[in-house]
């Protein structure tokens, strides 16, 4: 019988996954639906100021909101982060950068992808504009990454 | 247009490079050849499988004294699932239970099948049922499940009483 001392240690990938499902509700929900007509809306919130992705309830007076708007499709990013190393589940499979992007038409910044090829092209201030996939669920992921304006 | 979205699929997933260390590996390595493997502490000599940290967590000594234990136990506790769930790979219900190998002094966790959910009971005794020798490897898997023996439950009393650290 094997002694104490001479196991061979092994080793092993172990996977925890859930597939979770959530109900989006009717703002997100409606947001969504538009990523997959390759819109993108805001909402109105109080002191006219428009927020994306929207939400339901106003953040400051807690008003239920109702008001859609049309923002983008370009915008500027505000801050970001460049990752050297995409990892499997990042939606590009590539260095590229998270990035905030504020949308033309809306106050608040949206967090998606940059996809610039290297991380000297990024700059707070620069002008982006989504890549859309050609199939689109009602998924954030429907606008693939963001990318520099020609 | 389509349909308004209402629902989301959010998966999350983690990947673990996981190893198990010595005393689990050893286990593994076992099940792999068809045995069980324990370790006895030398100081207050209980016998723990399943592979823990290698060391007696009573005495906190290294534990390097290998045993080969039976593949014979009796049931200390068990759980019925009724509740099907994502991933699950056994038809419900099914019986998953806390075994207690005879010369151990720590349960293991197995299967019980070929038996009715409900008459799966504290002190049933089962043996282990093996995946074909081909089919075997350092992994859980390796027992199928385990079955009901035949012989007369054992006393629950004096079999929970092994297991008590003060025992």
């Amino acid at each position: 019988m094997a002694g104490g001392n001479e196991t061979e240690v092994l080793t092993a990938l172990h996977v925890l996954e859930y597939p979770y499902k959530r109900s989006v509700g009717p703002v997100i929900g409606r947001f969504l639906t538009g990523l997959r007509d390759q819109k993108i809306e805001g909402i109105r919130a109080s002191y006219g100021r428009v927020l994306v992705p929207p939400v339901e309830y106003d953040p400051q007076t807690a008003q239920e909101l109702s008001e859609f708007v049309d923002v983008g499709p370009g915008g500027v990013v505000t801050t970001w982060t460049w990752l050297a190393e995409a990892r499997s589940n990042n939606p590009l499979q590539k260095p590229f950068a998270w990035a905030l992007i504020k949308l033309d038409g809306a106050d608040t910044a949206l967090l998606h992808a940059v996809d610039a090829g290297d991380e000297a092209n990024m700059m707070t201030g620069m002008r982006v504009k989504p890549r859309w996939r050609a199939e689109r669920t009602g998924h954030i992921l429907d606008i693939e990454c963001f990318e520099p304006e020609a | 247009m389509g349909d308004p979205v209402e629902i989301i699929q959010t998966p999350i997933r983690l990947e673990y490079n996981y190893t198990p260390g010595v005393a689990r590996s050893r286990f593994l390595m076992g099940l792999a050849e068809g045995k069980i493997l324990g370790e006895r502490c030398a100081r207050c000599h209980k016998v723990y499988v399943g592979g823990g940290s290698g060391a007696c967590a009573r005495d906190g000594i290294p534990m390097t004294d290998v045993v080969e234990l039976p593949h014979v136990g009796t049931v200390t506790s068990f759980c019925v699932v009724n509740v099907p769930f994502a991933g699950a790979t056994i038809e419900i219900p099914y019986t998953s239970a806390a075994i207690l190998l005879d010369g151990a002094d720590i349960p293991l966790n197995g299967l019980i099948q070929e038996i009715p959910a409900d008459q799966v009971r504290m002190g049933l005794r089962v043996e282990a049922v093996w995946v074909p020798d081909e089919e075997r490897g350092p992994t859980g898997d390796s027992i199928k499940h385990w079955r009901p023996t035949g012989e007369p439950d054992a006393p629950i009393d004096d079999v929970l009483k092994r297991m008590r650290a003060d025992a």
